[in-house]
């Protein structure tokens, strides 16, 4: 058959193809990684935490947002809030059973390895060399894999508007690159947030913990909590108390899909070649059944 | 030797072009007279609810009518047009793969059907998708302006695009037999066997990459659904999705587009239908050993007695050893009743299963449960009749559920 050559060619230069498709493929596969201990980061010690929502009111003056509601009102500690479209960053009340209250900043953590970056198909959410995770709007399509991948539930979503984008915390990257602090930071008046680089920051909570071994939890969340976070929290009650999550596990959130990618080649080189092979297996069968059937008088029942 | 009688050939008028290609031989008024049918009506009702909810969602934005919230950022639109969807769209793979490489050519009166049914699933789901992205004209971006190859969701973007074109093409025959294009349909038809390689490969990479997608959310998707095992779950349980999704489709179209269906597909129809059940079930022993393996590996024997563990089983029991069963016993007994219901079972199972994993089983451990908008469903019924009226319009005209006489055993 005249076409047998052509299939195979077919089949040779679809492998090859498929083959370089899947090697460009798991070679772009990596996000890039920045030295996790020379970037930025921030140390929240909950036990400094006053509750006076500044960070809050400063947050929303950096980006543009409504002022928070209810600001110097207890009240809005009866119920516990999320980040929002509107307020990258939220103070929450925790009772504590053996004193005060404990009061909690929840913003984006900017992990050392997000999962949002690496969920991200059009690179949206860039985990930057200096540490922060931002979020290039002009690339977003609003797919919100994002949000489904952060185990910390951050990004948020334009639900109501007809141009939506992902909202979140960008641990102010134009201040920072202007050599300032972050917003909350620099206005925060208990010294509960601490800015500065990933390693100096995990040896003041370690001094801190090391110095009053009684008033802190000994852990430091964020550390080694999916592969490290840049924010750091520090607290006098254990972190479960305070609505952390403690089944999250060390392990970088892209490596649980790497696995997948790196397969992807493999079935890219395998599978032409079985089925082409199956192909030619039956391709013969059906030459053989052919001459069979044109030499031998009686038809062969198929 | 008989003499044969040679027509002239039929000259067209661009007149008689219109009347022959789209008003199905019928003069306008004729033709729009004919579409007043209870069917048509209550699709035309369907619509004038539906498309002002879409307008309504491109002007105020997705909270106008879903109730999608921050926790469950993929919605029930998503869910069902993409995540179940695409598995119901497997057919066309797996008839073209049954057909061209495996060379069980008695297969090939569904193939056509089959093909068409697997372009229009991916088609939709792509309308879905364009339905709920925050911004759908980017669509193109991932493809040619930002690359992010480390994300899952990158392949599915990429494998969804190139097979929907690569079932296009796969289609193109039938679209150039009712033209009447000799030449491109000859062009067509030679890079079948590329095209369904090609196929399959881009299938079994995106169907069990939409299940990867969930390994990076390990602390959300419930252990009894998390495995690492999940792309292949969603890999083969596509199979016998397409599978059902074949049987199923015949049994509708050799119901209501009888007259549109030649002898040869409609007299080989109870024999395939017991073929393809008969590989159904095969496909689902494994697929429910590999569900049992997915529990041993994680060790998580003792949630199946908790509520999740019991909505577990009624999806392994009912939706995959039941039609299991069902198509064993139903083809061994020739039974093609039987079998058909089964078909039907286990598509209602895939979309069981994948629903479960998109909006039950994720977040499981949140206090509150997202409900799907009743908009929602309007808006995916919306999409459900434009699907149905498609797939109609499309078999009404061109040689779908037979072959064309010029072009017989080709």
């Amino acid at each position: 058959m005249d076409l047998k050559r052509r299939d195979f060619l077919k089949i040779i230069g679809l492998s090859t193809g498929s083959g370089l498709l899947g090697w460009v493929g798991t070679a772009n596969a990596y996000v890039t990684k920045p030295d996790p201990h020379d970037s930025a980061a921030m140390l929240v010690d909950t036990t400094r935490c006053v509750g006076c929502r500044t960070c809050e009111m400063v947050c929303a003056e950096v980006n543009n947002l409504p002022e928070p509601a209810l600001l110097g009102d207890e009240s809005i500690f009866e119920q516990k809030r999320t980040t929002e479209t509107y307020a990258h960053t939220v103070v929450n009340r925790y009772p504590n059973p053996t004193g005060e209250p404990v009061y909690v900043k929840t913003q984006c953590r900017h992990c050392n390895e997000p999962a949002c970056a690496s969920a991200c198909l059009v690179k949206a959410m860039e985990k930057t060399p200096e540490g922060p995770v931002v979020y290039h709007e002009e690339r977003c399509m609003g797919c919100r894999y994002c949000m489904v991948a952060c185990p910390f539930y951050i990004p948020k979503f334009e639900w109501s508007k007809a141009v939506p984008a992902v909202r979140k915390c960008i641990f102010c990257f134009e201040r920072q690159k202007e050599g300032l602090e972050p917003a909350c930071a620099e206005n925060c008046p208990a010294e509960a947030l601490k800015f500065g680089k990933r390693k100096e920051l995990l040896e003041i909570a370690r001094t801190r913990i090391y110095q009053n071994p009684d008033q802190y939890i000994h852990h430091i969340y964020g550390e080694h909590e999916v592969g490290g976070t840049g924010w750091l929290y520090l607290s006098n009650i254990p972190f479960e108390q305070l609505g952390f999550r403690m089944d999250l596990g060390t392990r970088p959130y892209p490596e649980f899909t790497k696995g997948f990618l790196t397969a992807v080649p493999l079935v890219l080189l395998i599978w032409p070649a079985l089925l082409g092979g199956v192909y030619a297996f039956t391709n013969q069968r059906e030459q053989m059944n052919n001459t069979e059937k044109a030499v031998s008088p009686i038809k062969k029942e198929v | 030797m008989a003499e044969y009688i040679q027509y002239p050939e039929k000259i067209y008028t661009p007149h008689l072009w219109i009347r022959e290609k789209f008003l199905m031989g019928m003069s306008l008024s004729a033709y729009i007279k004919k579409q007043f049918t209870p069917f048509n009506v209550v699709a035309g009702l369907i619509l004038l609810v539906g498309l002002p909810f879409i307008a309504l969602r491109f002007s105020q934005g997705l909270a106008a009518v879903t109730n999608a919230n921050s926790d469950y950022p993929w919605g029930f639109i998503l869910s069902f047009g993409l995540f179940a969807g695409v598995p119901l769209a497997a057919g066309g793979y797996v008839l073209a793969s049954t057909v061209y490489l495996f060379g069980l050519k008695q297969y090939h009166p569904l193939l056509r059907p089959a093909i068409l049914t697997g372009f229009l699933g991916y088609f939709f789901a792509v309308v879905y998708l364009l339905i709920d992205l925050g911004r759908p004209w980017r669509l193109p971006y991932p493809m040619f302006i930002y690359y992010g190859p480390a994300s899952v969701l990158f392949l599915v973007a990429w494998h969804v695009a190139l097979y929907l074109s690569v079932q296009f093409l796969e289609f193109c025959p039938a679209i150039f037999e009712w033209l009447g294009t000799e030449r491109f349909r000859r062009w067509a038809m030679r890079i079948t066997i590329g095209a369904t390689i090609f196929g399959v490969i881009l299938s079994t990479l995106h169907q069990s990459a939409l299940g990867a997608l969930f390994l990076l959310a390990p602390g959300k998707l419930h252990p009894l659904w998390y495995s690492p095992l999940i792309p292949v779950f969603f890999f083969i349980s596509s199979i016998f999705a397409g599978l059902s999704v074949v049987i199923a489709e015949s049994t509708l179209s050799s119901r209501f587009f009888k007259d549109k269906a030649d002898y040869h597909y409609l007299a080989s129809l109870d024999n395939l239908t017991l073929g393809l059940g008969k590989a159904a079930s095969v496909v689902l022993f494994t697929y429910f050993g590999l569900e049992v393996i997915g529990v041993a590996h994680g060790n998580h024997w003792a949630l199946l007695g908790t509520p999740f563990g019991y909505w577990f089983l009624i999806e392994i029991l009912m939706f995959v050893l039941l039609p299991c069963f069902l198509f064993a016993f139903g083809t061994q007994k020739k039974k093609v009743g039987l079998v058909r219901f089964t078909a039907f079972l286990t598509i209602t199972g895939i979309i069981f299963n994948r629903l479960t994993v998109v909006l039950i089983a994720l977040n499981w451990n949140l206090p509150h449960h997202e409900i799907p908008y009743w908009k929602e469903f309007v808006i995916v019924l919306t999409i459900i009749t434009i699907h149905l009226l498609t797939f109609r319009w499309i078999v009404n005209r061109m040689p779908v559920l037979r072959e064309h006489p010029d072009y017989k055993g080709m």
